[in-house]
C-alpha cells in the first residue's frame, strides 16, 4: 500500500513535464532521494525534459566537518567505547578511520540506532560509552528521548546533528549557483511539517515541495515544482502526505526542544551556518561527551583541521560539481577506499554514483 | 534494516503487530516475515497501525487513507493541468 508504482502515471507525468519545454535547475537534500533517481534513471531522464537535479548537503555522515571525526577519533584512541552508525566509522580522518582503529584493536562499535548504544552502556557499567550522534532532524528526536530516559552515567553524546532549513538558506544565501526550486527532505519533514520551509519561499522566492521516497514520488515532485515555475508561484507544497502531517510530529519536536537548543556550526564544504546546529542544553551536561570530556578534547582545540588532499566533497555537497567532475572519482577514490566521505556513506552523492554507475 | 546498509535518513514503513506501553515499545511487521522491536516513544500509536521506522524509532503514523488515495490523487492533478 505503501509503495506506489504504476507505470502509465509516470509515463503521463514525464510528457507533461517534456510539453512544459523548461530549462531548470531543482536541488534536493537528501540522500534517499538521490539513491530512487539514480538508481531509477530518473536523473537522466529529467534531464532529457530540460530538469537537472542535483543534491545539496543532504548526507549527514557527508557533512559531518573533519574537527568532529578528529573528536570521535581522539576519544576512541583515549579507550572510550565508540558507538556509531557503519558509514561514520569508514570516513577517514587526518590519519586513520574509526573502523581501522577497531582493527587496531579500540573499541568501536556499529550500531543500527542510540538504543544499541545505551544497551552497550547498560551491560558494560565499566566502559565509557560514546555515542557519535549525526543525522538531521529525522534522527536528532531519537537521541534526545534516549537523553530524558536519565541513562547510565557512562553513556555520553558527541552531538553532531544538524538542520536542514538553515542549509537551505546557507546554499541561497552563498549565490553560487542557480536553483529553481527545492525538492525537501520527506522524513525530516515527518518530524518538522511544513512551515519551517515557508521562509525560504517568502524571501527568495523558491518554489518547494516536500517529497517522498517512491519513483513516483520524485516525479510528481519535479512536476510540482515546474507547475509552480509555469504558474509564477512560490510555495511550499507536500506531495508526501501520506507521510508529512502539516504540523509534523510535535512529540518529536517536543523532546527535541527539551533536550537541545540550537548553536552555529560548521558544515564540511561550508562557512559557519548560523543555528544549523544541536548541542545538549546545560542540564544534559553530563552526558555531553565535550563538556565530559573537555580535557582529553584540549589537544584538537588549537589545531587547524585540513580536507583530504584533492578530495573536492565540499564542491559536490554545495552542489557546485557532479561527483564525476572530482578528478579523484573512481580513480584513487572508490568505496573500497575513500579519500572523501561522500564515497564512503550510502547516502553521499559519490557513493551511489558509483554503485550504480558500476552495475 | 542490516547494519551495514544502514541508511541515516531512511525510514522504512511496518505495521505495529504488538505493543508493551510500559516499554514504549512495540514489535513491526516489515512483511515477509520481518519482525522487528522499535521504540514508539515519539508516536501515539495502536495495533494495525501502519508507522515509519527510522534508526529504531518509530518517526510517524502513516496515513493510511492518504497512501491508498495518492495515485488517484495524482491523476487527477495531471488531468486538471491537462486542460489548463
Amino acid at each position: 500500500m505503501f509503495s506506489l508504482r504504476d507505470k502509465h502515471l509516470a509515463d503521463d507525468i514525464v510528457s507533461q513535464i517534456k510539453k512544459a519545454d523548461v530549462n531548470l535547475k531543482f536541488m534536493h537534500v537528501c540522500g534517499t532521494h538521490q539513491d530512487t533517481l539514480v538508481k531509477h534513471g530518473l536523473d537522466v531522464l529529467l534531464q532529457k525534459c530540460g530538469i537537472e537535479i542535483g543534491q545539496g548537503p543532504g548526507c549527514p555522515v557527508c557533512v559531518t566537518t573533519p574537527k568532529e571525526i578528529e573528536e570521535i577519533l581522539s576519544l576512541a584512541k583515549k579507550g572510550k567505547t565508540i558507538a556509531t552508525f557503519g558509514d561514520m566509522t569508514r570516513v577517514p580522518g587526518e590519519h586513520y578511520s574509526l573502523q581501522q582503529m577497531k582493527t587496531d584493536g579500540y573499541d568501536v562499535r556499529t550500531v543500527y540506532g542510540i538504543e544499541d548504544a545505551l544497551l552497550l552502556a547498560e551491560k558494560h557499567k565499566d566502559k565509557e560509552v560514546v555515542f557519535m550522534a549525526v543525522g538531521f532532524e529525522t534522527t536528532s528526536p531519537t537521541t534526545a528521548s534516549v537523553l530524558l530516559r536519565d541513562p547510565p552515567l557512562n553513556f555520553s553524546v558527541l552531538c553532531c546533528h544538524r538542520l536542514i532549513p538553515p542549509a537551505l538558506q546557507a546554499i541561497l544565501d552563498m549565490g553560487e549557483i542557480k536553483i529553481d526550486g527545492f525538492i525537501e527532505p520527506g522524513h525530516v519533514s515527518t518530524i518538522i511539517g511544513v512551515k519551517p520551509y515557508e521562509f525560504i519561499s517568502n524571501n527568495y522566492h523558491i518554489p518547494q515541495v516536500i517529497t517522498g521516497f517512491e519513483p513516483i514520488d520524485l516525479l510528481m515532485g519535479a512536476w510540482m515544482l515546474v507547475r509552480q515555475k509555469q504558474q509564477g508561484k512560490a510555495e511550499i507544497e507536500n506531495e508526501y502526505t501520506r507521510a508529512v502531517k502539516p504540523e509534523g510530529n510535535r512529540k518529536a519536536q517536543q523532546v527535541m526542544k527539551q533536550v537541545f537548543e540550537p548553536v552555529d556550526i560548521k558544515w564540511r564544504g561550508f562557512p559557519m551556518i548560523p543555528q544549523s546546529g544541536l548541542r545538549l542544553r546545560n542540564k544534559y551536561a553530563s552526558y555531553d561527551a565535550r563538556k565530559k570530556y573537555e580535557e582529553e578534547l584540549e589537544e584538537l582545540t588549537e589545531k587547524e583541521f585540513i580536507e583530504p588532499v584533492g578530495c573536492l566533497c565540499g564542491d559536490v555537497l554545495r552542489g557546485l560539481i557532479s561527483s564525476k567532475e572530482c578528478p579523484l572519482f573512481g580513480r584513487q577514490c572508490t568505496p573500497d577506499n575513500p579519500v572523501g566521505p561522500c564515497m564512503v556513506s550510502s547516502e553521499g552523492n559519490c557513493n551511489i554514483q558509483y554503485r550504480y554507475s558500476k552495475k | 534494516m542490516g547494519k551495514r546498509g544502514y541508511i541515516v535518513c531512511l525510514a522504512i514503513p511496518g505495521k505495529i503487530v504488538e505493543i508493551d506501553t510500559k516499554k514504549q515499545s512495540a514489535i513491526v511487521d516489515y512483511g515477509s516475515g520481518t519482525k522487528r522491536k522499535a521504540n514508539v516513544s515519539l508516536v501515539e500509536v495502536r495495533i494495525g497501525d501502519y508507522v515509519l521506522v527510522h534508526a529504531g524509532f518509530a518517526i510517524q503514523v502513516l496515513d493510511e487513507k492518504e497512501a491508498k488515495e495518492t495515485l488517484a490523487l495524482f491523476r487527477e492533478m495531471l488531468s486538471l493541468q491537462e486542460d489548463v
